[in-house]
């Protein structure tokens, strides 16, 4: 999604995000992701100053100290930079594709149901709805590859097992991961 | 790994590639970032280049699984990709219209079309201003078929200013909410 991302061309501006935004902010986090609630002044510090980035495509990046902490499409759900889930990798949902998915994935595309469901992936038991925002994780790797947003219930990758099961938001070596905001 | 007084990881990435290391191998630069960690991170490269984890790292799809897989990928991808910015597209070169009509002398009604677009529903924003402004709105089909929010009373200011807002809401805050005044005939010929 970030294929010809730069941040001359699609970034339009930034503005201080005001403190009881700021607030706000940070609750509509923790009611997507319930773990943040540990580390969210962490990663939010209240004397912080969170910048939203607005870029093309009604894309806002939420950042601090130059560093992508979030992004957002419209309204959709947040959607965690990969160096903050390097950062905090178990306090997202999170899924394991098989090794054959990597080059795949790196190569901008979105994830097919057989590479989360063959012998080198692993699932949680339970089910993630359609549009949960997952890190991505790969077999034999310890850091996370990416960030998605599954496209049909994990219950029914694992039942239907054909065709999207994740689309992929961001992955490392695209244009958000190289993007330089200083 | 973690920093004292957070619980943050600090993360090795690769001085030349920017990858963390164990992902250099799908990048095009291994040689050199085998040469950067081997100097730099001596015992990450032990452990990532021993002959035990390069042997774990053939296993996986076969070459036919592989192809077939990247098939079924390329086709999906342009298919969706098509989808999406068509989608996009559409919203940025729509608009919604917020219409003034006269019903009799002192009697407006303001009639609202293209909400639905931006994923707004007419009739849920009918009901919102139904009670904002105490006053009757209902949805109807317009003459091309499309939804029409028809609100009593002379209410146009207040209702674009909720439609902007509402639009704002959902990051589409370059939409054009156009305002327009339809009189009845007789009127205009005098
Ligand atoms: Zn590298």
């Amino acid at each position: 999604m970030f294929k010809k991302f730069t941040a001359k061309e699609d970034i339009h501006s930034r503005t201080n995000v005001k403190s009881s935004v700021q607030r706000g902010l940070k609750t509509k986090l923790v009611n997507q992701f319930p773990k943040l609630e540990e580390v969210i002044d962490e990663i939010i510090p209240k004397k912080g100053q969170l910048i939203v980035v607005k870029c093309t495509d009604r894309l806002s990046l939420y950042t601090m100290e130059n560093e992508v902490l979030f992004l957002q499409r419209f309204d959709d759900p947040f959607i965690p930079s990969l160096r903050l889930v390097h950062k905090y990798p178990t306090y997202f949902p999170s899924v394991k594709v098989d090794r054959g998915a990597i080059k795949f994935i790196l190569s901008g595309a979105n994830i097919m149901c057989p590479g989360l469901t063959s012998k080198g992936a692993s699932l949680p038991e339970e089910n993630y709805p359609v549009g949960t925002v997952v890190a991505i994780f790969a077999e034999g790797k310890d850091t996370a590859l990416a960030v998605g947003k599954m496209a049909m219930s994990l219950d029914d990758v694992k039942k239907v097992n054909k065709g999207i099961g994740i689309e992929v938001e961001t992955h490392i070596g695209d244009g958000l991961w190289s993007l330089d905001l200083d | 790994m973690a920093e004292e007084g957070t619980k943050a990881l600090s993360v090795l990435y690769c001085g030349v590639c920017t990858f963390p290391p164990e992902y250099c191998e799908f990048g095009g630069t291994l040689t050199k970032c085998k040469e950067w960690l081997k100097e730099e991170h001596l015992d990450v490269f032990n452990e990532l280049y021993s002959e035990d984890s390069l042997a774990k790292a053939t296993e996986g799809l076969s070459l036919e699984a592989q192809e077939k897989v990247e098939r079924e990928i390329q086709k999906l991808q342009a298919k969706e990709a098509n989808k999406a910015e068509k989608e996009l597209k559409k919203k940025l070169a729509s608009k919604v219209v917020v219409k003034r009509v006269e019903r009799s002398k002192r009697k407006h009604v303001i009639a609202v079309s293209g909400v639905e677009v931006f994923g707004i529903d007419p009739k849920k924003l009918a009901k919102t201003f139904a009670s904002k402004f105490a006053t009757g709105a209902s949805v109807t089909k317009n003459a091309e078929g499309k939804d029409e929010l028809v609100i009593q009373g002379d209410v146009g200011d207040e209702v674009e200013e909720y439609v902007t807002s509402l639009l704002e809401e959902k990051g589409l805050d370059g939409i054009k909410v156009e305002r327009t005044e339809d009189k009845p005939k007789k009127k205009s010929q005098q």
